[in-house]
């Protein structure tokens, strides 16, 4: 027997073979089609999946060190920041408030995208790819639970932030994130990878994730701007698997673009309009702004994307004819969703509030086309309202986009006076849209988005109140009933900032470290 | 001696999360563990059905036969969270490392003598592939079980499969080469010794109840198998002049069962003894699947203890059924 005593060195990319793709055999005992049912149904021609390109190549023996060693150091941070009542040292408490819309309406989206990459990182009859999604699969519950823990700290002394696991699946408007992720989820793996792995991780998180963390950063947040940062070497992994995972997709085979092309352009849109909430929170929310939200749109979507869509044309992927629509909305969107929120604060988990003047004049200097044109005289109007004791809330619930759930709100993209309608038939009935795209996206699946949980609908049809409610009893309060089944505390969550628990108590805190 | 530090301190409004709170009472602190696990899966106003399984909501909880009135019972006493589980498999990984490292750089491989190195690359090589079937299941644990209490750590379980599976790749380089491991994969597809443990994890891949999965695989056969491998085999390469050496290069999965018993243990008892119904439903796949994984075992076992291999397949088999026994668990034939 021969025993070689000086070996051959293998190189990086040889060794990662070994401890990924070597591990692989093609089953006997069951076939193929029945241990991997999800490969085929969307479509998507894959001829060889060895000539996926490994994005990076980390063994999990490195894994573990590596993500241990951010682990320590993350933990240590926020310790220190709890410990030393670091949420007084923020800009203003209305700055929390972007934590409750992060809290409620993205972080449950992580551990979506945990379960969803575990779905994939199983179906995938490649191991390059299913490996690289699983440790993908477990940076998203890093996400989810590193957000968790460093906000839990304000939960205990902040309103809003008690029940992001129940809210996320009640509460009107989280309806937008989650059936963007519920959507994702239960399309087939591919159709999942350019939803979430490129669209989304890729085109898109320079505008989602890095708006908070920014934020954080920019209003002496330490302990979300420290999860930021620690997730930012994930978030880069995640960027590669997305685009190698597009690359891989056009590469097998010709059929393959027209369909890759079709979900770009849809989830593109999609994430657009999940987008809206960030718009509003980078121009309305925080205390101290990083940029506004179309100086962000100008950046990352028109320049980087740009520039992404140039290379992608080698392949025959063009630009989403939705960013022509969105080049217009960067305008409009942030104005026309808070304008929303402070109508419905009543029902929301956060508080609303209107622009100061200083706000109001930084909103004209980034807005100048649009601002002072259509939005400033809604706020000044409210404004005026307010004074008079007549301080507005909208008790009639608004009519929502069939796809993306959010109300109509949204102008037509020639008028900005006008409301954007559309509509199709399905089965006999009538579904609305807030614009072109969406009802673009319905007409191509419409099964699917007939079965969507439309808050508003939900409400009416009397499935929003809490267990024992009786809507025939004479003094039965609807509003009041949803905000139970919400678990949104009416006085405490809701309503304006201006009066709320969470600037008195912050006022009295701050005097208390500050002063004798 | 006690140093009295002050910081200003500032009474909370609440502890926790109402949904923790809801669990643990509203004027305990929680855990991180806790804060981290708790309802973090949704369960209700799902939007669509997944194309790909119409027939189900996105976690639906009649994907298994087992019915828990509360799926957080089956929590992890080892509470692990993303942070203590990378935190803990970083120990562990530095121990491995440094192990391998030994053996390595003293060129302890060399060592061996030739019928021990041959016997071990024969036994632990085409368990790479073993160990990568394990990650799958593990995967459709994660993917497709009901609550996060469960499906965290099976991510967990997965994560690690695929690192034993690395590790025993890692052995196949120290001891042979890149021909070893294409000759282990011969093995492991062709040989008549692996064939009954290729169909049994084969036919794990195409399970449809997870628990069941769960049991078949994390809880029978893993079971017999690291006891066997990593214990019965470890011993026996080294009484036969392996010395420490092979130990060292298998530290991190000796390790690692002894650490993943007390997950798998905590699920079947909170599991079995939630009903009489869980019980005889457990106790009838362990029925199932004891006598089949026995049988997959022997091929490999036999390869280590020729004759011997019945009798140390049977005490093994003696030892998981006091462990269940311990849970509630019966693993005796019925009928």
């Amino acid at each position: 027997m021969d025993m070689p005593t000086t070996k051959k060195k293998l190189g990086i990319k040889e060794r990662y073979a070994l401890m990924t793709r070597g591990l692989d055999w093609e089953t006997s005992y069951q076939p193929m089609d029945k241990v991997f049912p999800y490969a085929q149904f969307e479509g998507i021609k894959i001829h060889d999946w060895d000539k996926w390109e490994d994005p990076f190549r980390l063994t999990m023996d490195a894994y573990w060190k590596y993500q241990a060693e951010k682990e320590r150091k993350l933990y240590a941070i926020l310790d220190a920041f709890n410990q030393n009542n670091g949420h007084l040292g923020v800009t203003d408490a209305r700055y929390v408030n972007t934590l409750k819309l992060f809290l409620n309406g993205i972080s449950p989206l992580e551990y979506m995208a945990h379960r969803g990459f575990a779905h994939v990182g199983r179906q995938f009859p490649g191991v390059g790819p299913r490996v690289a999604c699983q440790m993908q699969s477990l940076d998203e519950l890093r996400h989810a639970q590193t957000q968790i823990h460093s906000m839990s700290n304000y939960n205990k002394y902040y309103n809003g932030l008690h029940s992001p696991t129940e809210m996320i699946q009640k509460v009107w408007y989280m309806s937008v994130p989650r059936s963007f992720f519920d959507d994702a989820y239960t399309a087939g793996p591919f159709e999942f990878m350019v939803a979430i792995g490129f669209s989304f991780e890729y085109v898109l998180t320079n505008l989602l994730f890095v708006p908070f963390v920014s934020g954080a950063a920019y209003n002496g947040d330490m302990g979300a701007m420290t999860f930021g940062f620690s997730a930012q070497s994930d978030e880069a992994r995640h960027m590669t698997l997305g685009l190698e995972c597009i690359r891989f997709m056009l590469e097998q085979d010709p059929d393959n673009i027209p369909i890759v092309q079709k979900w770009i352009d849809k989830w593109t849109w999609r994430g657009i309009r999940v987008l809206t909430l960030v718009a509003m929170m980078m121009d309305y929310m925080l205390p101290k702004k990083v940029m506004s939200w179309k100086e962000a749109w100008e950046i990352y979507f028109e320049e980087n994307a740009g520039a992404l869509f140039n290379d992608l044309a080698r392949y025959g992927i063009k630009m989403p004819e939705c960013a022509k629509q969105a080049f217009i909305d960067k305008d409009h969107i942030s104005h026309q969703a808070w304008a929303t929120f402070y109508q419905y604060s009543g029902i929301s988990n956060f508080h609303s509030w209107l622009p100061s003047e200083e706000d109001k004049d930084w909103l004209s200097a980034k807005y100048p086309d649009t601002f002072d044109k259509y939005y400033r005289p809604r706020f000044e109007h409210w404004e005026a309202e307010a004074k008079e004791g007549r301080r507005f809330y909208n008790t009639t619930l608004p009519q929502l986009c069939q796809v993306c759930q959010i109300p109509m709100i949204f102008t037509e993209p020639d008028d900005p006076t006008q409301i954007c309608y559309r509509e199709s038939d399905f089965g006999g009935e009538k579904y609305h849209f807030c614009s072109d795209h969406c009802k673009h996206i319905f007409d191509d699946e419409p099964e699917k988005y007939v079965q969507a949980w439309m808050p508003a609908q939900q409400i009416y049809q009397g499935n929003c109140f809490p267990e024992g409610a009786d809507p025939t009893a004479p003094d039965f309060n609807a509003v009041e009933e949803v905000l139970k089944y919400y678990n949104i505390h009416n006085g405490r969550d809701n309503m304006d900032y201006v009066g709320s628990e969470d600037e008195k108590n912050f006022a009295e805190w701050r005097q208390t470290s500050t002063k004798n | 001696m006690q140093l009295d530090l002050r910081t200003v301190t500032i009474k909370p409004l609440r502890q926790t999360f109402s949904h923790v709170a809801r669990r643990i009472g509203a004027d305990k602190a929680a855990s991180r563990y806790q804060e981290g696990t708790f309802d973090l899966q949704a369960t209700m106003n799902f939007h669509y059905r997944p194309l790909w399984a119409p027939d189900y909501e996105i976690f639906d909880a009649s994907r298994t036969a087992i019915v828990m009135a509360d799926w957080y019972k089956l929590l992890d006493p080892r509470q692990y969270y993303y942070g203590s589980y990378t935190l803990a498999r970083a120990r562990m990984q530095e121990a491995a490392e440094a192990d391998f490292a030994l053996v390595e750089d003293r060129g302890l491989a060399d060592s061996l003598p030739h019928a021990v190195r041959r016997l071990a690359m024969d036994l632990y090589l085409p368990l790479r592939h073993l160990e990568w079937g394990g990650n799958t299941n593990c995967m459709s644990l994660a993917a497709y079980g009901f609550g996060t209490a469960f499906t965290s750590p099976a991510l967990f379980h997965a994560m690690d499969h695929l690192g034993m599976a690395q590790y025993l790749t890692r052995l196949g380089l120290v001891l042979g080469d890149e021909a070893e491991l294409t000759a282990a994969k011969q093995a492991w597809v062709a040989g008549p010794e692996w064939q009954g443990l290729r169909k049994y994890i084969e036919d794990c891949f195409v399970m449809q109840d997870w628990f069941e999965l769960f049991t078949a695989h994390c809880v029978v056969l893993d079971g017999l198998l690291f006891p066997l491998f990593f214990g019965e085999i470890d011993t026996h390469l080294a009484a036969q002049g392996g010395g420490a050496v092979l130990s060292m290069l298998t530290r991190f999965e000796a390790e690692w069962f002894i650490d993943a018993t007390k997950w798998t243990n905590a699920v079947i008892k909170n599991a079995a003894g939630e009903s009489a119904a869980n019980k005889a439903q457990i106790e009838s796949w362990i029925g199932t699947y004891l006598p089949l994984a026995q049988a997959a075992l022997e091929g490999p076992a036999r390869s280590a203890f020729g004759a011997e291999a019945p009798a140390v397949i049977e005490q093994l088999t003696e030892q998981f059924s006091a462990r269940l026994a311990k849970l509630g668990v019966s693993t005796a034939q019925k009928g």
